[in-house]
């Protein structure tokens, strides 16, 4: 017999009432990417062929600052919500289902923290 | 988890023949998956850019390299096709082109998007 509650049983193995909150930010991001997105594609072609201190200084630009941080970090969070779906689907087995979500979710959070750092730094002038 | 009874396996996959609905949703998935990648390579990029000239100077060459340009024109693919199946997604969620005769000309349509749009995206690098 155990003494653990129910809740605490089902909760990371399946519905624990945490379904609509995944889905519901599933779509705010995607929202957010949406505009995000299109403004990102608008800017690329501007940015080809610049160079180091042009580039720098496009990302260090307040409005792109803010714009690519949160691009970022939107992106990386509607990813890990959609690859944790795929592994969730495709990936049977806890042990390795839980090392390849928690690879993924490492990998999300690196690449987010390392690209927001980059961010700051180029728009305090630390570059 | 092993299955004693060694049911088959529902949806059956072989069994249907492919049709813009399913393709479609497999590809949205697909597209999500590479766009994480895509992500990754976005940070490392704005990361070699923060960490000085010669980084950046790496970065681009890689970008600029034939595996790198194929990247990028996949990624390109891969976010307008995601982009445009998205919104038919948050169209659906809101409750609208439920019918089988729209869902399949949303489909056609989000694939056509995706073609413009791309190669909108491209002639507008190679005007710069």
């Amino acid at each position: 017999m155990s003494l653990r509650p129910p809740l605490a049983r089902a909760r990371g193995h399946g519905s624990a009432h945490e379904g609509a909150h995944h889905w519901w930010m599933q779509r705010v991001t995607a929202v957010a990417l949406a505009l995000l997105g299109a403004w990102f594609a608008w800017s690329v072609p501007c940015l080809v062929g610049a160079d180091h201190g042009e580039f720098v200084a496009w990302m260090a630009r307040p409005v792109n600052s803010v714009l690519l941080v949160l691009l970022v970090g939107s992106g990386f969070y509607h990813g890990w919500l959609g690859i944790r779906v795929v592994v969730e689907d495709y990936v049977p087995a806890r042990g390795p289902r839980t090392v390849t979500l928690a690879v993924c979710a490492g990998i999300a959070w690196l690449a987010a923290a390392g690209a927001g750092l980059a961010v700051l730094r180029a728009g305090y002038g630390g570059v | 988890m092993p299955d004693p009874t060694r049911r088959p396996l529902s949806p059956h996959l072989s069994v249907y023949r492919p049709e813009i609905t399913s393709v479609l949703s497999i590809l949205h998935r697909l597209s999500g998956l590479f766009l994480a990648l895509g992500m990754v390579a976005l940070a490392a990029f704005l990361g070699a850019a923060a960490a000085g000239q010669a980084a950046f100077a790496v970065a681009t060459s890689a970008l600029g390299s034939l595996i790198g340009c194929a990247f990028l024109v996949a990624v390109s693919v891969a976010f307008f096709y995601h982009l445009a199946n998205g919104v038919r997604h948050l169209c659906w969620d809101a409750g609208f082109g439920f019918e089988m005769a729209n869902v399949r000309r949303s489909g056609w349509f989000v694939v056509g998007l995706t073609a413009a749009l791309t190669v909108v995206f491209w002639l507008g690098v190679a005007a710069q």
